[in-house]
């Protein structure tokens, strides 16, 4: 990368700053002229004398030559804020894309650092890097070479102007400047240093961040918390400190600079008062030379701004490119080349006298040499170095000695486009992104846009205006809403077919009854889903017909407008629906205007006080001696720890002074409570058949009486229609699982299943459970079920060679021995590389490399190898 | 039956009895009533255990696998509590329950039992009492056993 702020900004930007400066320059005239007009009005149209005027040939009388000149004055007005506009906006822009360029570059390099790299930056240093730390870097560029060119040939101009008049007075305008020139960047560098340092802490400062975000629960298991404010507390002191400081030295400079200046006229009064005294020179030129120094003070004051935030800006772009600018990234053009569609890896992938190691470190491979056919499975057992084995396979690391070939080719000469969809890896922990757990199965097949979204004719145009932007700043012009997937990788022939073998691989790896379990829990979203609702309608009416027999009857109580759901809560009998966004939510359905009027209509706003009041005796008898914070509160209680004290000096009142002493706000609060009631759970004998009877009729005018403005709030429970805001599982209930029912969840699980399988919509419900949102890092999935995503996520790229590094090993005994007879028969014939965390599992593989100490120890067939004296039979003892 | 009628039942289990009626009803509001019908397994021996029952109403048979078929070994009904061992020692279930008539139960999970037993020591005394006393009639009935087995 370029080393310097100012090459950077030459290399990118030198036409389109020539452009601003000319446009600048070009404005020129136009500032001068109308800062004479002014003037012209003055003394010649208002004060002047013998008109008519001649103004370009023509004759004006006096008003009329008024009227010329005050138009050609807001014609000059115009033109100049024209001329500021245009200069503010290309400076603007060029300032953007350059910004822009240099953020992506930054980007694309941190995707070429060498892995090992990031052991040691962290995330918390790099992000700030790319994002705050360089943004002043694009006000400063649109002004880089604009402003000094400017401000300096002004101040030329004055100079001029004044040594023309006189010389003598001119060597005393200009006698400190060399002064100036010597000590300002004199006293700037301690600025700069201080600039450093301030930069360097601050990216200490969300190092120290971004650590305590990632060990939060360490901070709160140890109580070190007041430890972490204090390392904070104490950094923040330091960067208090140099700001300080800074502030200090840089108007320190300020005020240094305006008092030379001053220091100027004091010698034009003297030496130039006394010329004049002397009849050296002419009164007149003393005056002209001392207004044209005053103009000096403006564009001087400038430049010195200037100088010091381009210090300012040069060592932060110094700071940050030192951090990108690593000689061991990987080429560029292995990451960018393309690769042929049909490009396979054949033959074998051979290591000659393979090392590996860090800089200094001690070798963790050492002359390591094997063949590694692509048609067959090969098990690596033992260790240390089996890691840095399988990461050197996958050509994830690149080898410090020796080298790797495959087939004819050097492992690594070959572009990312062959390696990364060649060879497929699966690690010991796998990343998730934040998407689908859709996206992130298909994650590997995404290299490149392959079909163009079809876009309308406005569309088309925004997308060529975008993808002109993003060359115009040396950005990518991929289309990011384009169809990335490489069907034809996943040996598919399209959508359809890659589901298919998306199914076919989420039951090699047991995945298909988690993803059927998420697509129960999930939602439809899409819009051509119209087959799917009526096939989940008539799941409905067949799971409706199973539950009709005697013994499934007492398992689910279905909805029912006309009955009261004793498995439901106090809020979904009252809407009966579910609540679409806030307004309905179960936590504010006491809040809300309208379902007060509703209860105040059926006259129920009393008894809900009345139950509320019991719920919170009941709540308090029963937590009030629990610590705060214990989890029964959040599991068990209707009120949180924090708000049960709150609870009981109401509680206390109703009793004494009955409900209507009570304040609107304890009202609202106690009237909270008994939405939350679920009878059959909760069993605190609070409903009776008539409180039961009147919340049917409240929901009754709950619906009749919905204004139209909160008609989407809720969605009602209708026997024949989809319930586009419950889940897929509540959608083929239609009612609650009931509570007290040995083993319920089971059996009724069991049930839908069957319906499910009879209707033939298990795919269709794994489909939507494929959309389920996988969360931050892929937080909202198991430890186990992130493995698995990852391990279907390599089959699916149906790559030549397969490398699995302990990818099994935080799963169960039955899942893995399922998984990996599975892995093994679709690899048939294929080239597999497995690092074993068990080495009797071995047995099942072609051949088997045993590493010791980083050396190759033995290799060869299982068999072969388990015989006493080996190193594979200590292994396999040790198990 | 409301909470009420519950804190009544757990009264009357000689290993709450002595326990503060605030901490039983408690227990009781956070267990979950579970009914079962006649021929419905409470739980199999052999099996990790993860609840203890209370015996709302109804009737059960113990029984333990022999080489010859299930063996019932006793009775258990209204008022008494089961599977706690299992959900004590970490140990499988040492005996299969079947419900015999239907059956309503309160279901302790271990998770629940342990944090009562963890926050309400009176309570763990109380079950320190009934199980050694258990021990104790075992301890008897084994030394009566053994003596009544000595010849003469």
């Amino acid at each position: 990368m370029e080393k310097s702020i100012f090459r950077f900004v030459l290399r990118y930007s030198t036409r389109q700053q020539v452009v601003i400066l000319l446009l600048t320059l070009s404005s020129f005239p136009f500032l001068y002229y109308s800062l004479e007009l002014p003037k012209q009005i003055v003394n010649d149209a208002i004060g002047g004398q013998n008109f008519p005027k001649e103004f370009f040939g023509y004759q004006f009388e006096q008003v009329p030559y008024l009227v010329l000149l005050s138009l050609l004055f807001l014609t000059l007005v115009v033109v100049n804020g024209v001329f500021k506009f245009r200069i503010n906006t290309l400076k603007g822009r060029l300032g953007e894309r350059m910004l822009r360029r240099l953020r992506y570059e930054l980007y694309a390099r941190v995707i070429r650092f060498p892995l090992p790299r990031f052991r040691k930056v962290s995330q918390g240093e790099i992000i700030p890097m790319i994002t705050a730390e360089v943004e002043p870097l694009g006000g400063f560029i649109g002004d880089s070479i604009a402003l000094p060119v400017f401000q300096g040939g002004t101040l030329l101009v004055y100079l001029t102007f004044i040594f023309m008049q006189d010389p003598i007075l001119g060597a005393a305008a200009v006698s400190l400047y060399p002064f100036q020139g010597w000590l300002i960047p004199r006293l700037q560098r301690k600025v700069n240093q201080l600039g450093k340092q301030r930069v360097r802490a601050m990216r200490q400062i969300s190092d120290r961040i971004g650590e305590s975000v990632s060990g939060m629960p360490e901070i709160h298991a140890h109580d070190t918390s007041a430890w972490h404010l204090a390392d904070l507390s104490h950094r923040y002191g330091d960067v208090y400190d140099i700001r300080f400081e800074i502030f200090q030295r840089k108007f320190f400079i300020k005020f240094l600079n305006n008092f030379i200046n001053q220091l100027t006229p004091f010698f034009f009064y003297l030496i130039g008062g006394y010329l004049v005294i002397k009849g050296s020179i002419s009164f007149g030129s003393l005056v002209a030379v001392l207004a044209a120094y005053k103009d000096l003070a403006g564009p001087w004051k400038e430049l010195l701004d200037y100088y010091q935030m381009k210090e300012d800006i040069r060592i932060k772009y110094e700071q940050v490119i030192e951090q990108f600018d690593l000689p061991e990234l990987m080429p560029a053009a292995l990451i960018a080349a393309d690769a042929d569609p049909g490009q396979r890896l054949t033959g074998a992938m051979v290591f000659s006298n393979v090392s590996f190691g860090e800089d200094t470190g001690p070798k963790i491979l050492d002359n390591v040499s094997c063949t590694l056919p692509l048609d067959a499975h090969t098990a690596i057992v033992g260790g240390p170095g089996r890691d840095e084995f399988a990461m050197l396979v996958a050509r994830l690391l690149m080898p410090t000695g020796g080298r790797i070939r495959v087939g004819d080719k050097d492992l690594s000469q070959l572009p990312e486009a062959v390696t990364g969809r060649r060879i497929a890896y699966v690690g010991q922990t796998s990343y998730m992104f934040t998407a689908s757990l859709r996206d992130n199965l298909y994650y590997g097949l995404r290299h490149r846009p392959l079909k163009p979204s079809e876009l309308d004719e406005r569309a088309q145009a925004e997308w060529k205006r975008r993808a002109h932007e993003s060359k115009e700043a040396g950005n990518t012009d991929f289309p990011l809403d384009a169809d990335w997937i490489d069907y034809q990788a996943a040996g598919c022939d399209g959508p359809d077919t890659l589901r298919r073998r998306t199914m076919e691989v989420l039951a090699m790896v047991d995945l298909s009854d988690d993803v059927y379990g998420l697509g129960l829990n999930g939602t439809l979203n899409g819009e051509n889903c119209g087959d799917v609702v009526k096939r989940i309608l008539e799941a409905r009416t067949a799971l409706r017909a199973e539950l009709a027999q005697p013994s499934m009857r007492s398992l689910v109580e279905v909805w029912n407008p006309e009955r009261y759901n004793n498995n439901a809560t106090v809020a979904e009998n009252l809407l009966f629906g579910s609540p679409v966004g806030p307004v309905f939510a179960i936590d504010s359905m006491a809040e809300n205007t309208y379902v007060l009027e509703v209860l105040e209509k059926v006259g129920m706003t009393g008894d809900f006080l009345d139950m509320g009041v019991q719920v919170a005796r009941t709540m308090i008898e029963l937590f009030a001696d629990l610590p705060p914070g214990h989890q029964f509160f959040e599991q068990f209680s209707f009120i949180s720890s924090e708000d049960l004290p709150d609870f009981q000096p109401i509680v206390a009142k109703a009793d004494k002074d009955g409900l209507d002493s009570l304040k609107p706000e304890e009202k609202r609060r106690l009237m909270a409570l008994p939405f939350k009631l679920i009878p059959a759970r909760h069993r605190l004998g609070l409903m009776n058949p008539d409180l039961e009877r009147r919340l049917l009729e409240a929901r009754q005018v709950f619906a009749r009486d919905l204004p139209d403005a909160l008609r989407g709030c809720v969605e009602f429970f209708v026997e024949d229609a989809y319930n586009a805001a419950s889940t897929i599982q509540d959608n083929i209930l239609f009612g609650k699982v009931a509570y007290g029912q040995a083993q319920v969840g089971g059996k009724v699980g069991r049930l839908m299943a069957q319906v499910i399988d009879e209707l033939g919509l298990r795919e269709t419900i794994q489909e939507i459970g494929l959309d389920h949102y996988v969360g931050v890092a892929g937080s909202r999935l198991s430890r186990a079920q992130r493995q698995k995503v990852a391990l279907a996520r390599g089959i699916l790229k149906n790559p030549d060679l397969l490398v699995i590094n302990e990818a099994t090993a935080g799963l169960d005994g039955a899942s893995q021995s399922q998984i990996h007879n599975a892995i093994l028969e679709e690899r048939q014939g294929r080239g597999v590389v497995w690092v074993l965390h068990r080495p009797s599992i071995a047995r099942r593989f072609d051949q088997t490399l045993v590493l010791r100490g980083g050396q190759l120890a033995e290799h060869g067939s299982y068999q072969d190898l388990d015989k006493p004296g080996t190193v594979m039979h200590e292994l396999l003892a040790a198990e | 039956m409301s909470l009420a009628e519950e804190v009544e039942l757990l009264r009357r289990i000689p290993m709450f009895a002595n326990v503060e009626i605030s901490k039983l009803k408690l227990l009781a509001f956070t267990s979950e009533r579970v009914s079962f019908h006649a021929g419905d397994v409470l739980f199999q021996q052999n099996e990790m255990g993860s609840s203890a029952f209370i015996i709302v109403s109804g009737e059960a048979d113990i029984t333990v696998d022999t080489p010859g078929g299930p063996l019932v070994v006793a009775h258990v009904g209204r008022n008494d509590f089961i599977g706690e061992i299992a959900i004590l020692c970490d140990v499988p279930r040492t005996a299969s329950v079947v419900a015999r008539t239907d059956m309503t139960t309160l279901c302790i999970s271990k998770d629940l039992f342990f944090r009562m037993v963890t926050e309400f020591p009176q309570m763990a005394v109380e079950i320190m009492r009934v199980l050694a006393q258990r021990l104790e009639n075992t301890t008897r009935q084994l030394q009566e056993a053994v003596s009544g087995a000595k010849p003469g």
